[in-house]
């Protein structure tokens, strides 16, 4: 027996059973990072001395980071908005940009990783709470891009042979990974102004 | 077994004209790596019941050294290496282990996969009326991550210096600079809170999406509505010691301070970190998920009990609406009492006033759910079936467990009874005869659906009354010892104290009295086994009960999809004794009106 709501929405509910799972996944998502943000919080007004954060990190490519990540949400709603208009050409131009703006994001933060490793004495997560809270969050956060690039690699590629045998259940799909997506992007949002700003 | 239940439904009658391109899966894939939800949930029950054994075993060796200190261990006493009991005699350092492990294995890898993993898995999809949960190959890497989680704990008694020894809430900074099985034990714990995560995702689509047609939200049974308020509890607490688990990984293998503070002596000498970090951010994290966590073992428990009591008691239970009412609430109230664990720890009086007031707060909801329950046996003519009496127990154990709960929830009144065994009698009583004696309940009850088979009456109640009777005597003296001032955590029981010399005694009454316990329980493994092949031949409806999952199915249900044609649900769910009905039983996808 199949089971029900995959594709279509239940009409009580107005949901498939994928979008209630992924937004249930994003609020646990918003529980692990708002508890590291909290601890972030806590540890830095309970700290004796607390480095001035923008002297230690990179401002301009975190900025160049941040724009990148804008991006490829608009590129992410493009590449769906495509789908729903049945051009699968399109999609595979915005979801490639929707790609190489993960990627692009991950050269520039390896950048700015290898700067902290190659500073004079070195940058490591056991030289400070600062640092080491840098480290962790940007790197969980890292970690989410790189997931995310590999769901928008998959439908790009091998998986978008979907869209010839159930085009609606593809559209879903990306609709699916795109709201990841904008989560990893809101996520970075956060984390720009508390790390690099503030 | 799947195929010969069919017979007798009214779609397999009709000769099926759907072609059902029905291959039967692997030995691998029916039994290992299955996605049947039914599978998965008698994966997670039977490895959860073996690590509740593990557990108890861990617990049962630890009370020889609180009963008989430095004597050695009869038995098993050799078998331990020399590493952890030389000659036979428990080091303390073997002692903190085992106390660790106990508390860890009895609740990420028994209580919870049992409950949740175990019956949530089993039940849920029944109940509502679903082919299946919603997403099935979650499902079963739910279950493989909360494996492979068991196993690291496990081989965590391999790493150097044994398993983790710092106490199952593992509290910083010990927990930082303790021996590298903690590490391990972080990592098993990722492990088991993305089970729970992929877990509770599933659950919750479920029950939203997956609900026969009919099945309104006050249609539930009450397990459902538990069952559903875990899951939330689930995804949104576990994320916590997510986090609190990556920071203390970081502090102990990048070497940052997030818990330690500036200047931390270790052994006599300055332990060589930045420092700056906060200690009690640890507590603040690991109890923000750890008191829903409580919940989450006594929740499921009480939808048990609630099912167990309507079906023999047969009657509606008492109240349904405010119970599901205040279980709802008492999700919510779950996420702001986790510091009232906390009250010793210099907060401030403002702090906590706050947390002692939602604490009372939160006493509420499970009062209302506990008397509901005791009326629903007010004027019923009562079976006293072996699930009824594990249920029956359930009531007054889990009352002594939150009522002796009160006063620790007392900012004042928990400056004496902090750390000390009250508290350890206090949550055991929540927990054991209150829990476990709910998931037993459950084993007996639908034990039946699974299998086919009914569990031996008689050696079943010979395990209730040998199992309630010892269980008592583990726990009761431990309020009397925690009244005097014994602290928790002793691995002589306490000789060293004066202030513990007049309640030393009792230290042999709770040794005998687990040791009892765990004799019953064989009676329990063997009528488990036993009765697979032997048990008497239950009919698919072998209580007489009322939801799907009784009255929609047969026993055991069909492999895959449950029913033949999903059910549509007419009534309540639990339409006992209706005035003028035929039987004392109305199914809730019975059509006809009383």
């Amino acid at each position: 027996m199949e089971i029900p709501y995959t594709v279509d929405a239940r009409p009580d509910t107005g949901l498939t059973n994928p979008k209630l799972g992924i937004w249930l996944f994003l609020a646990s998502e918003v529980m692990l990072f708002g508890s590291l943000f909290s601890s972030y919080v806590l540890l830095r007004s309970g700290a004796e001395f607390w480095p001035v954060q923008r002297d230690i990190l990179n401002v301009p490519l975190a900025t160049l980071n941040t724009i990148i990540l804008i991006s490829s949400s608009v590129t992410m709603v493009l590449s769906w908005a495509a789908l729903k208009m049945h051009n699968l050409a399109h999609f595979k131009r915005y979801m490639g940009l929707t790609f190489l703006c993960g990627l692009g994001f991950m050269v520039v933060k390896s950048f700015e990783y290898a700067s902290k490793f190659q500073h004079v004495p070195p940058l490591l997560p056991s030289s400070s709470n600062f640092i080491g809270i840098y480290f962790l969050l940007t790197g969980l956060h890292g970690l989410h891009v790189l997931g995310g690039m590999v769901v928008n690699g998959f439908l790009w590629g091998p998986g978008s042979r979907m869209f010839d045998t159930e085009p609606e259940k593809f559209t879903n799909r990306v609709e699916v990974a795109g709201l990841y997506w904008h989560f990893v992007d809101l996520v970075w949002i956060f984390l720009f102004p508390i790390l690099y700003l503030l | 077994m799947e195929h010969a239940s069919s017979v007798g439904h009214p779609a397999a009658a009709h000769g099926a004209p759907h072609v059902h391109e029905h291959v039967e899966p692997g030995f691998l894939r029916k039994w290992v790596f299955s996605v049947d939800h039914k599978v998965i949930g008698l994966q997670y029950t039977m490895t959860s019941l073996v690590f509740l054994l593990l557990g108890f075993t861990l617990m049962m060796i630890m009370r020889w050294q609180l009963a008989y200190p430095g004597q050695p261990i009869p038995l098993i006493g050799k078998w331990l290496g020399v590493a952890n009991a030389p000659g036979g005699i428990m080091l303390p350092e073997f002692y903190n282990q085992l106390g660790a492990m106990h508390g860890t294995i009895m609740v990420f890898l028994g209580v919870v996969p049992l409950a949740v993993g175990g019956f949530g898995n089993y039940v849920v999809p029944l109940q509502i009326g679903a082919p299946d949960m919603a997403f099935p190959r979650l499902n079963m890497a739910s279950y493989w991550f909360y494996f492979v989680g068991g196993m690291i704990m496990l081989a965590s008694f391999l790493a150097p210096g044994g398993a983790a020894n710092s106490g199952w809430t593992s509290y910083t900074p010990l927990s930082d600079i303790a021996t590298p099985g903690q590490t391990w034990w972080l990592f098993g714990m990722l492990m088991l809170i993305f089970s729970s995560l992929l877990g509770a995702v599933n659950f919750i689509t479920t029950i939203v999406q997956l609900r026969a047609p009919g099945l309104t939200w006050f249609r539930l049974p009450f397990f459902v509505w538990a069952q559903f308020v875990t899951s939330f509890l689930l995804l949104l607490a576990f994320p916590a010691l997510q986090a609190a688990a990556m920071l203390q990984g970081m502090d102990r293998l990048a070497g940052t301070s997030f818990f330690l503070p500036s200047g931390l002596v270790v052994s006599g000498v300055v332990k060589q970190v930045a420092g700056g970090g906060n200690p009690l951010l640890w507590q603040h994290l690991f109890w923000f998920l750890a008191h829903p966590e409580v919940y989450v073992l006594i929740l499921p428990a009480m939808g048990i009990v609630a099912e167990v009591i309507a079906n023999n008691t047969r009657k509606p239970l008492w109240g349904y609406r405010l119970m599901v009412y205040s279980i709802i609430f008492l999700g919510f109230m779950s996420f702001v009492v986790w510091a009232h664990h906390m009250f010793l720890t210099g907060m401030g009086t403002g702090i906590n006033a706050f947390f002692q007031t939602t604490t009372m707060i939160i006493s509420i909801p499970s009062v209302i759910i506990l008397s509901s329950l005791f009326l629903s046996l007010y004027g019923a003519s009562i079976r006293f079936t072996t699930p009824m009496l594990f249920a029956l127990a359930f009531l007054p154990m889990f009352g002594i467990g939150g009522l002796t709960g009160l006063p620790l929830g007392l900012s004042a009144a928990d400056i004496p009874l902090h750390d000390t065994y009250y508290v350890i009698g206090h949550f055991h009583y929540v927990v054991a005869p209150g829990t476990i004696f709910g998931l037993f309940a459950g084993i007996y009850y639908w034990y039946p659906k699974v299998t086919g088979r009914m569990m031996n009456e008689v050696l079943g109640r010979i395990h209730f009354f040998g199992s309630f009777v010892a269980i008592n005597f583990v726990f009761m003296p431990m309020f009397i010892q925690g009244l005097h001032g014994v602290n928790r955590r002793l691995y002589d029981g306490g000789m060293q104290y004066a202030h513990a010399k007049d309640v030393l005694y009792l230290n042999t009454v709770m040794s005998m009295g687990a040791w009892t316990l765990g004799l019953f329980q064989l009676f329990f493994i063997v009528n488990f086994f036993w009765s697979l092949r032997a048990g008497k031949k239950a009919e698919s409806n072998a209580w007489h009960a009322t939801t799907l999952d009784w009255a929609a199915t047969s026993s055991p249900p069909i492999a895959h999809g449950n029913f033949d044609t999903i059910p549509h649900v007419y009534r309540s769910a639990y339409d006992y004794s209706v005035p003028g009905a035929k039987a004392d039983f109305l199914p809730q996808n019975a059509a006809e009106r009383a």
